[in-house]
């Protein structure tokens, strides 16, 4: 099956518009169950192009102290794979909006990984982004991706050399997701140092079809266009949308940020 | 010269493993892509550096003069009395420096942060034992030791606090989740991503990703390997029976490991029974290997309650894991009523206060002795002292007493 079209499409489109896609984070669940699909609608409609929604789990390790609350309020409200799965059908009855999951690995090895990639494509899910499942494990991962047209979304960090960004992109589709520097997510006042240093040695590295968008921290319209400005076709915003829904953000306020951090992804002449 | 034949890619022995990293399907490395180059350069200097003449023989040193070994096989008379059954001796590990087996895998795993450059170490710890251990061997060779404890666990193993700041270490309070050993493990390894350049990840039990289980066992290999010279010496034959108790697993597979070709020896790990990871659990991920876990339905990890801080984990080690699914060991549960009868039994009987996650082996080796022919053998490992439980055993006894 092929990757599937809304992803690579959206890219397309995000190209042609000569801007870098927003990818905006939010935890299924927040800011309540009921109202998460209202939320993503203040995504959308603010200018996310990809929204990434976060499976809850209990032992978040690579999340910071944010995300981890909101991993907290979705597992007591019994938030899991299958609600997640639900929500994503009401949001496929009337959006094209491009979806990742983010959520790590015990879930999916719980469920079986064929029958969480099956239902994943049945429900519309157009990608999965798994913290924990470096290349060495996940072979039998990107068979199950690859049948049922998920995008394989792989990490590439400061620690990562050459050689193994070579190997990664050849587990990966999509794009590659670019950890802007070391620890977890968190949103952050200034720009990492290690971020551009490596989006300029990641980038000549990339296959043609494969983009890269960049991860953690950034917080700023500022940080965003100096990441497109250094040639990111992605960008994604995690922490620092968790944080204004955890301060009881309204949808339109949500909305209102992410339409200053769509401005940073517009590439200048 | 023979054509060169391919070899048959045979089963490996039980000895031989991990094998890529893995014990069968258990085990690897399921952690964020951040910590896979240093667990690689982790891996490659560990088995350049620990085959070493130079390492090897500091580390003898360093266990000999400064930790006590060999730690005594000791013929518990009276203990064999009361179970009037098999013979039962105890591996005293409580003898070891710092009260606990902790010291063997702390020793091994700082000299190798040493040789790597690392001065910065950090820890997580669940009864304190750990703990105490890496604040020890880091202060005996120069390093700067962070240790990460629940914030539930600092309430009820106070005094190894206070020992762990007196020896010089930082303890940093975890206050999510649980607020026990898992999410000390968590924090821990949320720092080692962010400080990974500077900083070795010494992790205190057989646990984690590879190659973690496997060093740590290396390291506790040296109780197992003790006490078959000794009890070979002593009795000219190896024991029927070893038993020992299972939080992360290193003192059993410690125990256990030296045994592992010996097929007559039979293995018995002990498990609380309100974290019983083998007995209860299922297959799942946590703290980068695929192991046993306790989980919902869901894959969300399930929350523990022992008596023993340091037993009170969800998952276990991958090699405890493979032997459980093989039948090589066997695996029961203890309860913590039934532990805390354990410690006052070696207590009165042999004037030992065993810690209470120890105490898990004790009841259940003596229970097993009772079934057991005279002639036969059953070894104890006695992974720690009590005295880090006084607090936690004198509160349950008035408890009771009220009751
Ligand atoms: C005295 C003692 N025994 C046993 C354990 C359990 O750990 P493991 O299963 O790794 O031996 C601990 C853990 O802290 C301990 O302190």
């Amino acid at each position: 099956m092929m990757l599937t079209q809304r992803l690579s499409k959206r890219f397309e489109e995000v190209h042609s518009r000569r801007e870098a896609a927003l990818i905006g984070y939010i935890m299924v669940g927040e800011p309540e169950f009921s109202r998460t699909l209202e939320y993503i609608g203040a995504l959308e409609s603010g200018g996310v192009d990809i929204v990434e929604l976060g499976v809850p789990f209990t032992d978040p390790i690579a999340d910071d102290p944010i995300l981890q609350a909101a991993h907290g309020r979705a597992l007591r409200q019994g938030v899991n794979v299958h609600t997640v799965f639900q929500l994503v059908r009401e949001l496929r009855k009337n959006s094209e909006l491009p979806v990742l999951l983010m959520t790590y690995y015990n879930p999916i090895c719980r469920l079986g990984e064929e029958s969480f990639a099956r239902r994943c494509s049945e429900a519309g899910v157009d990608g999965v982004i798994i913290p924990d499942l470096p290349i060495e494990e996940a072979a039998s991962w990107v068979n199950q991706a690859r049948k049922y047209g998920l995008a394989r979304i792989f990490f590439v960090t400061p620690e990562t050399d050459n050689e193994r960004v070579k190997r990664i992109c050849e587990y990966a589709s999509g794009f590659v997701y670019l950890v802007s520097r070391y620890g977890t997510t968190g949103p952050s006042e200034t720009l990492a140092p290690t971020v551009l240093p490596l989006l300029e040695r990641v980038k000549p590295l990339l296959p043609e079809d494969l983009k890269v968008a960049v991860g953690f921290g950034l917080t700023t319209r500022a940080h965003i266009e100096a990441v497109v400005r250094a040639g990111a076709d992605g960008v994604i915003v995690a922490s620092a949308l968790a944080a204004r829904i955890t301060e009881g953000a309204s949808p339109e306020a949500l909305a209102d940020y992410v339409r200053e951090l769509k401005a940073g992804t517009r590439r200048t002449v | 010269m023979a054509a060169k034949i391919p070899a048959k890619p045979s089963t490996p022995r039980l000895s031989e493993l991990p094998v890529d990293g893995h014990f069968g399907e258990f085990g690897g490395q399921f952690v964020p892509e951040i910590l896979i180059p240093a667990l690689k350069e982790l891996e490659r200097v560990y088995k350049e550096i620990s085959v070493r003449f130079d390492f090897q023989s500091e580390l003898k040193a360093l266990r000999a003069d400064y930790g006590g070994r060999p730690t005594p096989l000791y013929f518990a008379k009276r203990l064999t009395e009361y179970a009037n059954g098999a013979r039962i001796f105890l591996k005293r590990e409580d003898l070891v420096h710092g009260g606990a087996h902790a010291l063997n895998n702390a020793l091994g795993q700082a000299l190798l942060a040493r040789a790597m450059g690392k001065r910065r170490v950090i820890a997580e710890t669940g009864s304190g034992q750990h703990g105490v251990a890496v604040a020890m061997a880091c202060a005996v060779l120069g390093l700067h030791a962070e240790i990460y404890m629940g914030a539930r666990d600092i309430e009820r193993q106070k005094a190894n606090v206070q020992r762990i700041q007196l020896l010089g270490a930082t303890v940093h309070p975890v206050t999510s989740g649980s607020q026990t050993l898992k999410d000390a493990i968590n924090e821990a390894l949320r720092d080692w991503a962010t400080n990974v350049p500077t900083t070795y990840y010494l992790i205190g039990s057989a646990v984690g990703p590879h190659p973690y289980p496997m060093i740590v066992r290396d390291f506790q290999r040296v109780i197992g390997d003790e006490l078959k010279g000794q009890l070979l010496r002593r009795e000219q034959r190896l024991p029927d029976l070893v038993v020992a108790c299972v939080g992360g697993g290193s003192n059993a597979i410690g125990t256990f490991y030296p045994f592992v070709n010996d097929e007559k020896v039979q293995f018995l790990g002990v498990e609380s029974s309100g974290a019983a990871a083998l007995c209860h659990g299922s297959i799942g991920v946590l703290h980068g290997a695929k192991t046993f876990v306790l989980q919902d339905e869901h894959g969300s990890i399930g929350e523990t309650h022992s008596i023993a801080a340091g037993l009170d984990y969800p998952a276990v080690g991958p090699e405890h894991a493979l032997y459980k699914k093989l039948g090589r060991a066997e695996y029961i549960t203890v309860s913590d009523q039934e532990a805390l009868e354990g410690f006052r039994l070696l207590a009165r009987c042999e004037g030992i206060l065993p810690s209470l996650e120890a105490a898990h082996a004790i009841y259940a080796g003596v229970q097993r002795a009772q079934r057991m022919k005279r002639d036969q053998i059953v070894v104890i490992t006695l992974s720690g002292r009590g005295e880090k439980d006084l607090e936690t055993v004198v509160q349950h006894d008035a408890h009771a007493a009220l009751e």
